[in-house]
């Protein structure tokens, strides 16, 4: 314990040079901590949000069925077949159905996915039972606030809504918006019309089809549903896992700038320290310390640097932390302008993985630029660094 | 060599690199330094008088010759070897004082006890006996940048001896100090020597140390030329 106590009190004795690392050290710990709890918490959150308004516990696709391929879309639907149709009574799914159309709100034409979805269920977490609205003359709409806002409709607005049926006559009706949601997933917003599945498979004179159909999200997708293709969380979150890995090296970049910035104060303040104090080296050598432990307490000091810096944002940063945690931070822009699911707010998590990951790596990464530079140390003469020269 | 000889060297060469030329420090020294002597290497600059006390510190490494320090060899020693030998048996006091700058009054007398794992209890009462002898038991808590050269020197001494060893070699141990001062270290150091019995060797060309040396050893240009017992003139 002789080491580690003495670069305790030579950090303390060293005062402004020790807290001016410590406290650049502790940035950089806050700031990792933070950017990647953002980041982790951006990531969870789309994941969250896409799973309760989307996708739910996994899909199962009509055979035909290419959300990326608008030809296909009008002919990828079909009847259930037993095993969906099974769960779907036992209400552990749902079907919903999915046909191409126009919405044309004051004159204007807006191409749209027209979406049929029962409107008693409870599968995902979007409002569907204003659904249930039987407006005089006019079809029951629900859409999402992005919708609204874009193509200027309100609750109770009407505008004429033309699809094709499934034998290739278009047909036009008036719906009147019965709902706007409040939705942070923008691919159930954006471009989308929610009705009344029934209603819509009359419409499009596809009696029981369906294109997909959404399972719980405490259900298991089971290999056997037909020839309907099973969809998990690792294919329908896709588009997500692909933008996290797109955006791993630029993240990584960040820690790793932040790292530096860490690094680089305690090794120059070790490089600086060991031209500064060769006196002292030799000093420590004549008492009787040998060359490995000088080198040892050269390194545990810069070591003690990370100590301090993690009590240190204990003390401020933790407080803040979990400030931004509990209450989040507001996002001034639509996560829809940039292709991301994403909330009002953000809200960071802090996994135990990334507390201790991080501590662990700026630990190792502060130990290894002090033991560096001590190195030094043990090439020194101790009869020259008595004099004050360099090894 | 004698029962009681704290120092024997034997022919002993030291050789240091300069530039493309070589230069001897020492040429063939012999000397041998009894239990509580109280003597000084004496000379001018340049004469090898500290490299000689860096030799018998373990500091450096002679390029010929033996050298025996409390009956060890250091010849066979390892570095750790060496350093555990300074550890437990040898003190330096420094012309330059070389006190720890960020550690207080007590903890730079205390530094030696830590190395040597003694006790808190036993490190209290050493220091605190330490710097009494010193006279600076009223400067325990102070930093080595607010002290005098004299009192800087006290610290020094006080670190020094606070492990009671068997050597004590001071380089130059009065060249920053004035003259009161300097008396006032050496009859410190006449003091300890007496009651402890520890062997003092200095290196110095300052009058005033000479005037207490009981042994004078004169080397010039890394050579002994006198060595004789001497009667202190110092009060």
């Amino acid at each position: 314990m002789l080491i580690p106590k003495l670069a305790q009190r030579n950090l303390i004795g060293a005062g402004a040079r020790t807290w001016l690392n410590v406290v650049t050290t502790s940035l950089a710990l806050f700031m990792i901590v933070f950017a990647s709890g953002m980041y982790d918490g951006m990531i969870a959150y789309t994941k969250r949000v896409t799973v309760a308004t989307e996708i739910g516990g996994g899909q199962y696709w009509h055979p035909a069925y290419d959300p990326d391929d608008p030809f296909s879309i009008d002919d990828s639907h079909g009847l259930l077949p037993d095993e969906l149709r099974q769960i779907v009574r036992r209400g552990e799914a749902m079907p919903i159905l999915v046909v191409q159309g126009a919405a044309y709100p004051a004159g204007r034409v807006l191409p749209v996915m027209i979406r049929g979805i029962p409107p008693q269920q409870s599968i995902i977490d979007l409002p569907t039972q204003v659904l249930q609205a039987q407006p005089d003359g006019a079809l029951p709409v629900l859409m999402g606030q992005g919708m609204a806002r874009l193509s200027e409709l309100e609750k109770g607005d009407r505008f004429v809504l033309r699809w094709r049926d499934v034998h290739g006559s278009y047909d036009a009706r008036d719906a009147e918006v019965v709902g706007i949601m409040d939705v942070e997933n923008f691919k159930v917003d954006l471009g989308q019309v929610w009705l009344p599945l029934e209603l819509l498979r009359t419409m499009v004179d596809v009696p029981g089809h369906a294109t997909y159909v959404v399972i719980g999200a405490d259900e298991a997708l089971t290999a056997a549903s037909g020839e309907w293709v099973p969809r998990d969380h690792i294919f329908l979150l896709q588009d997500i896992l692909n933008a996290v890995k797109a955006d791993q090296p630029y993240v990584w970049t960040l820690y790793g700038l932040l790292l530096a910035l860490a690094a680089m104060g305690i090794f120059n303040s070790q490089v600086l320290s060991i031209f500064r104090r060769r006196r002292e080296i030799g000093t420590l050598m004549s008492l009787g310390m040998h060359r490995g432990r000088v080198v040892s307490l050269f390194t545990m000091e810069g070591a003690l640097h990370s100590v301090y810096a993690l009590l240190l944002t204990i003390i401020w940063g933790a407080p803040v932390l979990y400030l931004v945690a509990t209450r989040g931070i507001p996002i001034p822009y639509d996560g829809a302008d940039i292709g991301i699911v994403m909330g009002q707010r953000m809200w960071p998590v802090y996994s135990a993985g990334l507390l201790g990951g991080t501590v662990i790596l700026v630990a190792l990464i502060v130990t290894l630029v002090s033991y560096l530079p001590s190195r030094r140390i043990a090439k020194m003469n101790p009869t020259d660094a008595l004099r004050g020269r360099a090894a | 060599m004698s029962a009681d000889s704290a120092i024997q060297i034997e022919s002993l060469v030291k050789h240091f690199p300069m530039g493309g030329s070589v230069v001897e420090a020492l040429k063939g020294v012999n000397l041998a330094l009894g239990a509580g002597e109280f003597a000084g290497l004496v000379g001018p600059s340049g004469s090898g008088k500290t490299t000689l006390l860096n030799i018998i510190g373990g500091l450096d490494s002679p390029t010929q010759g033996s050298v025996r320090v409390l009956g060890e060899d250091l010849a066979n020693k390892t570095h750790k070897q060496l350093a555990d030998l300074r550890k437990e048996h040898i003190g330096f006091i420094f012309q330059t004082f070389n006190l720890l700058p960020v550690y207080t009054v007590f903890e730079n007398v205390e530094f030696p006890l830590l190395l040597l794992n003694r006790t808190n209890g036993e490190r209290q009462k050493a220091v605190d006996e330490a710097l009494e002898r010193v006279g600076l038991s009223h400067k325990t808590k102070a930093r080595p940048a607010t002290l005098s050269g004299g009192e800087s020197q006290r610290v020094a001494i006080a670190r020094a001896i606070v492990k009671q060893p068997s050597i004590i070699l001071a380089d130059e141990p009065t060249a920053n100090l004035d003259a009161e001062n300097s008396h006032n270290i050496m009859r410190i150091l006449v003091e300890l020597n007496e009651d402890n019995s520890t062997s003092f060797l200095f290196s110095t060309h300052d009058e005033k140390v000479m005037a207490y040396l009981r042994r004078t050893i004169h080397l010039v240009d890394g050579n002994i030329t006198s060595d004789e017992v001497t009667t202190p003139s110092a009060p």
